[in-house]
């Protein structure tokens, strides 16, 4: 069985985000950059749903620590490790149509990936590469099992409810979170691999959706009045007094 | 004016507030005829869905299908060329705005929590960044903008009435996609969408050992506990506990938030509760954008000195 | 009032017991015993291991027991933990292997030298890599693999606590250049509240001593001691790396640290990697050598009776038990009680050795936390005042002090917060 994971590096939150001077873009210079933790599940799914002799396969688009980031896949258990370079267009919508490109002469069971991240504003990566593929989706996805070329998908709603529908493979999943917390990779498993597996290239020139939509102003939200600031914990416990709570 | 189009979602038989929080949105906008995509039997609740002049009935099983309710959603796309397609940004959303963008070739705008007419076409302001920046967006005409559920008020779309109902006929297609059956969660021994007090702990707590901390003073000011889903995902609490996108809408009297950050994801799940408060360390958390009260504060410590003032 | 349980606990070097000389050195036994009808597999998992091979001396006397701070809540120790690789137990997948602390007490006392420092990290290196780790311990990892400190704060964020505050400190990243002192400042310094109290008072003590000293400021990382003895070896020299190259760029005299794990790495662990001799002393070590100085410096009293919990890295790691003690005893008014166990026998926090992001799992396995046995002894002894000089120390004795509700009865201190309460504004001349 081949799995293909769709591994994207997005601006970490611990950092402080700002609008950089053309006020419609972060400002890179304090912006860190890390793994879509949704992408973290896809893989751990990806590697506990194949055993010996099925193939996981990691790309992601080329950018900052995107070598680190497929040598990390490749210390957990990935297989092969592809770096897209070429032109492409920034966004999700963008990044559908590069993986989609990588992955157009279909050689995959499944394509796995994070169900969402904090960055696409054009839609979530996994719908938009189905589309581009013709292949059908489930997005949100908790539990998976594989049989005969069919995937039983559990799909979660809101309020706990979750829907179980079967897909006929190939098909593209966004993984919400995998059967269990994803593992770690030793750093010293992560340099050996450094020094002795070779990253594979695909060049992939791309163009994402058309010029439908375009980004005009980027801003903390409007907070309105926000939250009334308090200084300790004593004046809190006054306002849970005065909400009868305390 | 072209008029737009509300998919109308729907679980277990009832429309979901989304759907009203859209149709309140649509007459808003102010772009022309409102009209709204009903499937499988819920075209008999077509009365629910007077806030839209006109409901299309698209068919497609009772029960949610992304691939037969996506052709549904695109042939009437196609049939009524809407100026705007509004969908839920939310599970079901997720799995039909991009294959009807797609496949129509339209632009498409996620997490909408602000739109008006603007330039022919739309702005929208998404909130993006784990909800810490609003990014605004020009997008032509026509558009599918996902609308984030808890931005509009639902009030808004929920008229009864007699729009007029008209039967799309969609080809049967695909096959890949079959539902098999909703799973209801486990009863669990609490359930937090009838609490009047929270207590919900979010990533800050650390660890699983700390929630004791939290539930000390739960049981001090006689609330619930409950959490955001990272505790969930870590196996420290039970789903029945998790507030969000994915777990229970809570409208508690009092909603105490001890180190959440304030993504979307949660914010939908409790912004409607009457009074909350957040205590997280960092000052720029945006939580503190929809509390009423907050504390940047390490948790640990106010909840301590909160415990010893109550005993 | 009788004696205290931890009064009885003698240490002698020589002992005739009842005609028998059972004195400990020329009674070692250098030839393994004979022991038959076991299965030697998962002991010789462990002793098959470079920096394993400790493991397999053990001759069960048991004097480790008597030290081990973790048996003492709980059942633990060397002599255990190798009857049960007899009797069948796979150490890389059982929870005894999160337990030690590696405190050194065990080392201190074994006949056999059977060695926990060397053990501990050969067989967590290979648990880890074969997929055993417990979730704590992982995201602490991933936390100062990414960011540089185990808490997860952004590396730029290192020296946030010096905004705002008016006290002169030397960025050398703003401000390079030769300096005498290079102080390494570390993660609970940099970012923890408490640690943040403790720096400041180091520096005004530095600069009403007039010390030449600089910072390293947002490119200091973490030493990775901690991490090493979890097990992270690959983590501990990417650190070591990294800090080696930010101490060879930035000349200094002397290599200060605030943190006695920072002391053990510079000390007796950078130097395998890099082949380099670091000149560096805990921050004791450096006031202690000014205490005549410092004396004059004092305007101010501590009137209070204090205890001092000797850190086991600062102690009996590296032998030091006297600075701090040159330190406090040398406060105005203070007036200075030693606790059962002190210098040697001195009673691990629970904080070495990953023991710091261990702690749900510790609770699992102990009746009483390491920290709320101090903390009680501490008490016992009728002290007010915990002196500490280790970063980890402070929080957990304060979570100690509230959980045993000693709240009230008992402040923790950094002895530089000591020290910085007496003295006066004016720089020294």
């Amino acid at each position: 069985m081949k799995i293909a994971v769709l591994l994207k590096m997005v601006p970490d939150l611990v950092e402080e985000l700002e609008v950089d001077a053309s006020g419609k873009a972060l400002d890179t210079e304090e912006l860190k950059f890390k793994l879509n933790e949704f992408d973290d599940h896809a893989l751990e799914e990806a590697l506990l749903l194949t055993s010996e002799g099925d193939d996981v396969v990691a790309f992601a688009l080329d950018g900052d620590g995107v070598e680190k980031l497929l040598f990390t896949a490749l210390a957990k258990g990935a297989s092969r490790g592809v770096k897209l370079t070429g032109t492409q267009s920034h966004g999700s919508g963008g990044q559908a149509a590069a993986f989609g490109a990588a992955l157009s002469d279909g050689e995959f069971d499944l394509i796995l990936t994070g169900v969402q991240s904090v960055d696409d504003r054009e839609g979530q990566l996994g719908p938009l590469l189905a589309a581009h593929l013709g292949l059908p989706c489930i997005s949100v996805v908790t539990g998976i099992s594989l049989d005969a070329g069919v995937a039983t998908v559990n799909k979660e709603y809101s309020g706990g409810v979750m829907a179980e529908f079967e897909v006929e493979l190939p098909a593209v999943l966004g993984i919400q979170a995998a059967r269990q917390p994803p593992r770690y990779a030793p750093v010293s498993k992560v340099r050996q691999i450094q020094q002795s597996a070779t990253l594979e290239e695909l060049v992939v020139d791309s163009a994402g959706p058309g010029a439908g939509s375009e980004v005009i102003a980027m801003a903390p939200p409007e907070t309105g009045e926000g939250a009334k600031m308090l200084d300790n914990a004593t004046a809190l416990l006054e306002v849970l007094r005065a909400e009868g709570v305390a | 004016m072209k008029g737009v189009m509300v998919v109308c979602e729907h679980l277990s038989g009832e429309f979901t507030d989304i759907t009203f929080e859209m149709l309140g949105l649509a007459t808003s906008l102010d772009s022309g005829e409102v009209s709204g995509v009903t499937f499988g039997a819920m075209g008999g609740k077509s009365g629910e869905l007077g806030a839209a002049s006109n409901v299309i009935l698209a068919g497609g099983g009772d029960d949610f299908n992304p691939e037969t309710y996506a052709a549904a959603v695109k042939v009437a796309v196609e049939a009524h060329s809407p100026g705007l397609l509004l969908v839920g940004s939310t599970s079901m959303g997720m799995d039909l705005a991009s294959p009807v963008a797609a496949a129509l070739d339209l632009p498409l705008v996620a997490y909408c929590t602000g739109i008006e007419a603007s330039g022919g076409g739309f702005a929208c302001t998404s909130s993006l960044y784990g909800g810490k920046m609003g990014v605004s967006s020009q997008v032509n005409s026509p558009a599918v903008v996902m609308v984030l559920p808890g931005a509009f008020d639902t009030d808004a779309g929920r008229v009864a009435g007699s729009p007029t109902v008209s039967e799309l006929t969609v080809q049967e297609s695909g096959g890949k996609v079959r539902f098999s059956k909703l799973i209801e969660p486990d009863a669990g021994d609490v359930d937090i969408t009838q609490s009047g007090v929270l207590v919900a702990v979010g990533r800050g707590i650390g660890s699983k050992d700390d929630i004791e901390l939290a539930e000390e003073l739960a049981e001090l000011l006689e609330a619930d506990l409950a959490c955001s889903r990272p505790i969930v995902d870590a196996g420290w609490m039970e789903k029945s506990r998790q507030i969000g996108k994915s777990g229970f809408k809570v409208k508690p009297r009092v909603y105490i938030a001890l180190g959440i950050s304030g993504a979307p994801e949660h914010i939908e799940g409790m912004k409607e509760s009457a009074t909350i408060i957040a205590i997280n360390c960092d000052e720029n958390a945006p939580i503190f954008d929809i509390a009423h009260y907050g504390l940047a504060e390490d948790l640990f410590d106010v909840c301590e000195e909160l415990i010893e003032e109550l005993e | 009032m009788g004696e205290h349980r931890y009064q009885k606990y003698v240490e002698k070097e020589n002992a005739v017991i009842e005609g028998i000389d059972v004195s400990g050195a020329w009674n070692r036994m250098w030839v393994p015993r004979e022991l038959t009808e076991y299965d030697f597999t998962f002991l010789d998992k462990v002793t098959d291991l470079p920096g394993g091979e400790s493991m397999g001396w053990c001759y069960q006397c048991a004097a480790c027991i008597g030290v081990c701070p973790v048996d003492n809540v709980g059942s633990y120790g060397p002599r255990k933990l190798y009857r049960k690789l007899q009797t069948g137990l796979d150490l890389f997948n059982h929870s005894d292997l999160w337990l030690c602390t590696t405190c050194n007490n065990c080392l201190r006392v074994c006949p056999k030298e059977v060695d926990m420092m060397q053990i501990m990290p050969a067989v967590r290196e290979q648990a880890i890599l074969d997929g055993n780790i417990p979730g704590e311990l992982q995201e602490m990892l991933q936390n100062v693999a990414e960011y540089g400190n185990p808490m997860g704060e952004s590396a730029r964020k290192r020296t946030r606590w010096l905004k705002k505050f008016d006290e002169p400190v030397r960025d050398l990243t703003k401000e390079p250049g030769e300096v005498d002192v290079l102080w390494y400042v570390s993660d609970y310094f940099s970012y923890h509240p408490r640690g943040i109290d403790a720096a400041k008072a180091i520096v005004r003590v530095f600069n009403r001593l007039g010390v030449d000293f600089g910072v390293l400021g947002r490119n200091e990382r973490c030493d990775g001691d901690s991490q090493r003895l979890c097990g992270e070896t690959g983590l501990f020299e990417e650190l070591a790396e990294h800090n080696h190259a930010l101490f060879e760029q930035n000349p200094h005299e002397r290599l200060v640290v605030s943190d006695p794990h920072a002391y053990n790495a510079f000390k007796n662990e950078y130097p395998k990697l890099t082949g380099t001799e670091y000149n560096v002393q805990h921050y004791t070590q450096f006031l202690a050598e000014k205490i005549e100085q410092l004396t004059g410096m004092f305007t101010g009293e501590f009137p209070r009776k204090v205890t001092f919990h000797d850190p086991c890295y600062l102690g009996r790691h590296n032998g030091e038990y006297e600075a701090p003690r040159t330190l406090i005893e040398a406060v105005p008014g203070i007036e200075f009680v030693e606790m059962y166990r002190c210098k040697q026998q001195g009673y691990c926090c629970g904080g070495g050795g990953g023991g710091m992001w261990l702690d749900g799992l510790a609770a699992d396995h102990t009746f009483e936390r390491l920290s709320e046995n101090r903390v009680r002894e501490a008490v016992d002894v009728g002290a007010e005042v915990l002196a500490v000089c280790c970063p980890y120390e402070v929080s957990r004795f304060e979570d100690a002090v509230k959980s045993t509700d000693n709240d009230g009865k008992l402040e923790v201190l950094d002895i530089i917060e000591i020290l910085d309460s007496c003295i006066g504004d004016e720089e020294s001349t």
